[in-house]
């Protein structure tokens, strides 16, 4: 194939002159082909004597043959010459990291590099094609390939076997990412979505930026998504009735809810733990009721010497406990809120819970989220033991979204919340994670490490890149990529559910066109294709 | 035949030195050389190609150095018309480097296993002959490595004649240029130079 292609030159780039498997390697550009198209991040393949490659650009270099051209540059005013050095005499070298071998059985990861001399080539989309899958059930649209039109896809059942992550500075778009795999995940029908919506963006209508509002799941997917919320009022507001209103009583909480809030409330390990003793004081149910209904430094001291807790913390305790009475969602007894939304994720119907105005208070978000999750996770663990290996009894697969993780995953307390231990158990119990987060560095190592796909917009701080590359393949070659992404609409999207680290320009959402494609249908058309089946069913209706 | 055909075909001159590396042909006309950077060849089967690196005329006869005779005449061409003699006197010699010859019928763009006979007429090479031999510039080397005063003089000479023989001349000086550069990647100065000789064609 000679003709000319995204580069505007002939498909070749240039060829394999030196390299190794652990940095990659080194690729002299053609003297046809500009460095200045070459950009990092670039899906390129190399054809070697016998395999074919696929790899990544992660660095640009300019190089001379001789030294002596930096100091004695010669005269490019003149164009002749300067069609003549440039790419040869004065060249462009591009590394690249071979990530996948071309196998019988399809792309398998590469344990070798190819040969010298290997031609390099920008990758068509038939190599897009054959890496990434084409769109179908399994396979969900993201976005494409840095300059090129083809549609790039993640394996939505690998997505969901594993905890996730949607990483990216504030304003580079990871809530449309998110919105994104959401729908992926939906339309695949390969698990549920639980989303703890902090800000309102996921199940009703969204805002982008200039005060664009986009549609959220609930109005493309009105059958199958459901929005909870805490704060009908607010819900109301937004022109959305909730499916249904959450309620968390004050006998739902147990002293582990409160630990995971240690540190957003500013207590002492001491006064945290003083939770358990309290329970096992006042009894299972009525503990936090009680313990708030107590008045007066008296009755305190003499609690605290029941109890056996230092009487300062146990004020302390009660203090910051108090501040969940000026909850409005908070009533003294539970209205089975988990049940519900059971209820909704077992008939496969995706749950939005929107915190409304208590989106901003993180004590709100984390308690409801926490408290919820663990029960949720319970019953999933009972529901799957009891079905014991036997698939059509198990419960459905469900993935739980969670935003600003940093705040609580972090890593004195990962371990000890719910959602620590979902990451490190991954799909055992059918249960995993999606995070969305801005500071990935501060989340703990190891749940980090336990997520199976990354998905990092731009990132800019050394600890959140270092974070966020921590244990990928060929990391520290990632990093000049990472740093590098655009500010808007750019991911790079590695592990489980891509075969090899790729940069994404992330696809469109937000115009009619955009709803289209993911299969929403307008009015109009619906009208259309309610009378289409009615006459499929019944015969055409009489002139 | 028409009048070129028949200066094309007519020899310059002859072979009066010859190693496998170097010819030295006298001219059969005074100052009737072929110009720096022309190609040659020699007649016969085992044809061997040059490219000329060198003009000079001098005295026949090495003791005898010509002195100034032009006291009265009005010019150069006076001084020949006034002294018949001088064409036997003088003569011109070009020095040809061997960029290739023929055996069993095949082009080779490297040089001959033997030298040609002395006195072995040289001729000059038509334009599709010489397209056809810079269809390839592997031979590029002995050029630039040549033992004469300038080997670079005769390189950008010989590719800027060359390139006129090509329909798209710009393309193949651009071509031969990116030869150059892989040649002389190391010595960014000599490259230099011998573009600056074929960006001002």
């Amino acid at each position: 194939m000679t003709e000319p292609d995204i580069f505007g030159t002939p498909e070749r780039l240039g060829m394999v002159v030196a390299g190794s498997l652990t940095d990659g390697v080194e690729v002299r550009l053609d003297g046809t082909a500009s460095i200045e198209d070459v950009k990092v991040g670039t899906f390129v393949t190399l054809q070697g004597d016998r395999a074919r490659f696929f790899g990544v650009v992660t660095d640009v270099s300019l190089r001379a043959t001789d030294q002596a051209l930096a100091s004695m540059p010669p005269d490019v005013s003149d164009p002749y010459i300067a069609s003549v050095v440039s790419g040869t005499a004065a060249y462009g070298v591009i590394n690249v990291e071979p990530m996948l071998i071309q196998d019988i059985e399809g792309p398998m990861p590469s344990k070798t590099i190819p040969a010298h001399f290997a031609t390099v080539s920008p990758a068509s989309e038939e190599d897009i094609a054959l890496v990434f899958g084409a769109e179908d059930e399994r396979n969900f649209w993201i976005g494409s390939p840095l300059d090129m039109e083809s549609k790039l896809c993640l394996n939505i059942q690998s997505l969901v076997e594993r905890s996730n992550g949607v990483f990216g500075k504030s304003g580079t778009g990871k809530t449309f990412l998110t919105r994104l795999l959401l729908i992926g995940i939906l339309q695949s029908n390969s698990a549920v979505n639980l989303v703890f919506d902090m800000h309102g963006e996921y199940g009703w209508k969204g805002s982008a930026e200039g005060g664009r509002e986009v549609k959220g799941l609930k109005q493309l997917f009105s059958s199958k998504v459901a929005v909870f919320s805490l704060d009908e009022a607010s819900s109301k507001r937004r022109g959305l009735t909730p499916d249904y209103v959450v309620r968390i009583g004050f006998d739902e909480v147990e002293p582990e809810d409160i630990e995971i809030l240690g540190g957003i409330l500013g207590l002492s390990p001491v006064a945290a733990d003083a939770a358990h003793f309290l329970q096992r004081h006042f009894g299972g149910k009525k503990w936090l009721s009680e313990f708030l209904s107590i008045q007066g430094s008296e009755d305190i001291r003499n609690l605290a010497n029941t109890v056996g807790v230092n009487q300062g913390a146990l004020a302390a305790l009660q203090n910051r406990l108090s501040r969940l009475k000026r909850f409005d969602f908070m009533t003294d007894t539970g209205q089975g809120s988990v049940d519900r939304i059971l209820e909704y994720l077992d008939r496969g119907m995706h749950v939005v819970l929107e915190f409304g105005r208590y989106g901003s208070n993180l004590t709100a978000y984390i308690l409801v989220a926490n408290l919820l999750t663990r029960r949720i996770y319970a019953r999933y663990m009972e529901r799957k033991e009891r079905a014991s290996g036997d698939p059509s009894s198990e419960p459905r697969p469900l993935v739980i979204t969670i935003e600003e993780a940093h705040k609580y995953l972090t890593n004195d307390i990962a371990s000890h919340t719910i959602f620590g231990t979902i990451a490190r158990e991954m799909r055992k119990y059918n249960v995993t994670l999606m995070l969305v987060d801005q500071r990935p560095g501060d989340i703990d190592d190891e749940v980090m490490s336990q997520l199976g796909t990354r998905i990092t917009c731009l990132l800019d701080s050394d600890k959140d890149i270092n974070s966020v590359l921590a244990g990928a393949p060929g990391g520290r070659k990632l990093r000049s990529v990472l740093s590098r992404l655009e500010s808007k609409q750019q991911a790079l999207v590695f592990g489980h559910a891509v075969p090899m680290p790729v940069v994404i320009k992330t696809r469109d959402y937000g115009t009619s066109e955009s709803y289209r494609e993911l299969g929403w249908k307008d009015a109009v058309e619906l009208k259309s294709q309610m009378e289409q089946d009615a006459a499929d069913l019944f015969g055409p209706g009489e002139e | 035949m028409t009048e070129l055909d028949k200066t094309l075909d007519a020899p310059v001159g002859e072979v009066v030195e010859a190693s496998t590396t170097e010819l030295v042909a006298q001219c059969h006309e005074l100052y009737e050389s072929p110009p720096l950077g022309a190609l040659v060849k020699t007649g016969g089967e085992d044809t061997v190609y040059g490219v000329v690196a060198e003009v000079a005329t001098r005295s026949l006869d090495p003791g005898r150095r010509p002195v100034a005779m032009g006291a009265g005449e009005s010019d150069v061409e006076a001084i020949y018309s006034s002294n018949p003699q001088l064409g036997r006197l003088l003569s011109t010699e070009f020095r040809t480097v061997v960029v290739g010859h023929m055996a069993n019928g095949r082009l080779n763009r490297y040089v001959a296993p033997l030298p040609p006979k002395i006195h072995a007429m040289i001729y000059p090479c038509d334009e599709e002959e010489t397209r056809e031999f810079s269809g390839s510039l592997h031979f590029l080397p002995l050029l630039l490595s040549a033992q004469v005063g300038s080997p670079d003089d005769v390189a950008a000479a010989f590719l800027r004649g060359v390139s006129r023989s090509h329909a798209d001349s710009r393309a193949f000086l651009v071509g031969a240029g990116r030869e150059l550069a892989s040649l002389l990647g190391g010595d960014i100065h000599r490259l230099n130079g011998i573009l600056r000789r074929l960006a001002h064609d």
